[in-house]
């Protein structure tokens, strides 16, 4: 078994003079989830589709289990799930019938059970066409991973899904994970990368912006905690005043939100505000820095989370 | 095999269950049967003794120029065949089994039409049932590869409209359906050498039927499978996966060579 299930390595896919992804390289370990982070349009899907044979690279390399999508695409149907972030199956088709069919192709018996287990079973003789956006992503997964592959790319895998079926999926992927199979999770969902993955790349404007554990790459941002004050009297609103340590202070739904540097300084302070104010805390909340405050941070360094007031 | 097998089935009882391939491929061509017993038996004496071949003829075409082509042109820009790539669906199995299927569909069809057409409208009997059903099953394969390829080079459903048009409506007048071809004038004559079923009804009528072909039927044979077997290898070698995302890059262009052999016929057949 190679050290790396997946390796992309000056991966470049270029549309006229346009690189959607500018020469990108990275590696996945066997049983690691893998997140790729990005705006629209940062070269996500681009890198998935190549990873799984329907796109050509322009340049670089994209290797999973040292089999070249593009040129041995047969060797890794039976290694490969995938859920693509665009695709379809025909309109009359059931979850019933698409299960035996690419389970047919796969050479393995029809998964009827992960149907059920996905919120399919009462839907799987309805045709394709009336199944709501949600049940055919739910539908999509379910061929993905009916196969048992040793590799799975998910692309968008929690969009449109209800929060049920949210954490069914993110159970599923944790089963897949235990018993060894690598993952590649394209996701917009911060929160699911932070939950789920080992590892992500943050891709921006097709190159990798940041790489690393979530833990990693949230402590190596600006790490502002984030701390919510709500008063009875809104004392904070009307006079907030200058803080300790507080970089940048915003007013959201009769909320303070002060971003400091340290917590341990800010806080006492605002508290001594209050009382002096003659006003009464009703709530406050210290959140540390999010996978989502990283990203914004490193997408978007201009916005106003955590930028210096 | 199984998944072949499955595939098959599949594509077969889609034809049965979608509405619109149940009109193209049964209700259309059977109606129609019906509506011209009625009528041209007693209009044109010249109809009943090919009204079998003709009718046959008239399905084939619904069910292969007009019921083929919009799946493909509809699942390629649905990325519904991106989801069969990434499973590992062949694309030899994209191609075969709807054109396997077709044949199914078009043999009922056909079953039914021979079968009732002598009783009720006092059609012609084929003479030699072997050459009968040798180029019924032919005219199935040329036209289904025909309609394939439509499906496959059709950048979308209007140009499907377009294509299939260009053979159906010539062939409904021209085609030697309704009346003989050699009964055209010599320039439409020449002309209706481009069409396949001016073909599949002069090998019918000379090899089948016992009747006076226009012209050498086993050219006719010759000439529906070269351009079968031609527009059957183009259609998989012009197959593109993706509406967005052409990996091939192959010319669709070549699709003209299926109308080649015709080409060759108008010209050494015609005079």
């Amino acid at each position: 078994m190679q050290d790396y299930v997946v390796q992309v390595k000056d991966f470049r896919k270029v549309y006229g003079d346009m690189a959607a992804v500018d020469g990108i390289s990275f590696e996945v370990q066997q049983g690691e989830i893998f997140g790729l982070l990005g705006p629209n349009g940062a070269g996500k899907t681009t890198t998935m589709e190549s990873l799984e044979g329907l796109r050509q690279p322009s340049s670089g390399t994209l290797k999973i289990f040292d089999i070249d999508p593009t040129r041995q695409p047969k060797r890794l149907h039976h290694l490969l799930g995938v859920q693509l972030q665009a695709s379809s199956l025909p309109g009359s088709m059931t979850p019933n019938e698409a299960m035996e069919f690419f389970c047919a192709y796969h050479q393995v018996n029809p998964r009827h059970d992960l149907l059920e287990r996905l919120g399919l079973g009462e839907k799987k003789l309805s045709q394709y066409s009336t199944l709501s956006t949600g049940q055919q992503r739910r539908l999509a997964l379910a061929l993905a991973i009916a196969h048992d592959p040793p590799v799975v790319l998910l692309d968008e895998p929690t969009a449109g899904l209800d929060v049920g079926s949210r954490v069914e999926l993110h159970e599923v992927m944790a089963e897949m994970r235990a018993k060894g199979a690598t993952i590649i999770l394209a996701t917009h969902d911060m929160a699911e990368a932070e939950k789920m993955a080992d590892r992500v790349a943050i891709l921006l404007k097709g190159k990798i912006a940041a790489t690393g554990s979530p833990t990693q790459l949230t402590a190596s941002g600006r790490g502002l905690v984030k701390i919510s004050v709500l008063s009875e009297t809104g004392s904070l609103l009307k006079n907030a005043g200058v803080f300790p340590a507080v970089s940048q202070q915003i007013i959201k739904d009769e909320y303070v939100i002060f971003y400091s540097r340290d917590a341990g300084e800010t806080a006492p302070a605002i508290f001594d505000f209050l009382k002096i104010q003659d006003d009464r805390l009703v709530d406050l909340r210290v959140e540390r820095p999010t996978l989502e405050d990283r990203f914004l941070e490193i997408t978007q360094p201009d916005s106003s989370n955590g930028g210096e007031s | 095999m199984t998944a072949f097998f499955h595939h098959f089935m599949y594509d077969f009882r889609i034809g049965l269950r979608e509405k619109s391939l149940l009109m193209l491929n049964y209700l259309f061509p059977l109606g129609f049967y019906v509506l011209m017993g009625l009528l041209m038996t007693g209009l044109n004496p010249t109809f009943a003794p090919t009204m079998i071949p003709s009718m046959i003829l008239v399905a084939v075409m619904a069910c292969t120029l007009l019921g083929l082509p919009n799946p493909v042109v509809e699942s390629r820009e649905a990325g519904i065949f991106r989801s069969f790539k990434i499973n590992g669906v062949p694309a030899l199995s994209i191609i075969s089994i709807p054109v396997l299927s077709n044949f199914v569909h078009m043999i009922l069809v056909s079953i039914i039409i021979t079968v009732t057409a002598g009783p009720f409208f006092k059609a012609g009997i084929p003479a030699n049932w072997g050459y009968f059903v040798l180029i019924l099953l032919l005219t199935i394969f040329t036209f289904a590869s025909l309609g394939m390829l439509i499906g496959v080079v059709a950048p979308n459903s209007r140009y499907i409209v377009l294509f299939s048009q260009l053979i159906f409506l010539p062939s409904m007048i021209l085609g030697g359906l309704m009346i003989p071809s050699n009964m055209l004038p010599p320039a439409l004559f020449r002309i209706s050498l481009l069409l396949p079923t001016v073909h599949s009804m002069n090998a019918w009528r000379g090899l089948a039927f016992n009747m006076e072909p226009a012209f050498n039927p086993y050219s006719s044979v010759l000439i529906l499978l070269v351009s079968g077997v031609i527009a059957f290898i183009l259609a998989i070698y012009l197959f593109n996966w993706d509406s967005k995302n052409k990996l091939s890059g192959r010319n669709p262009l070549l699709a003209l060579l299926t109308l080649l052999p015709f080409v060759i016929g108008a010209i050494f057949l015609g005079g």
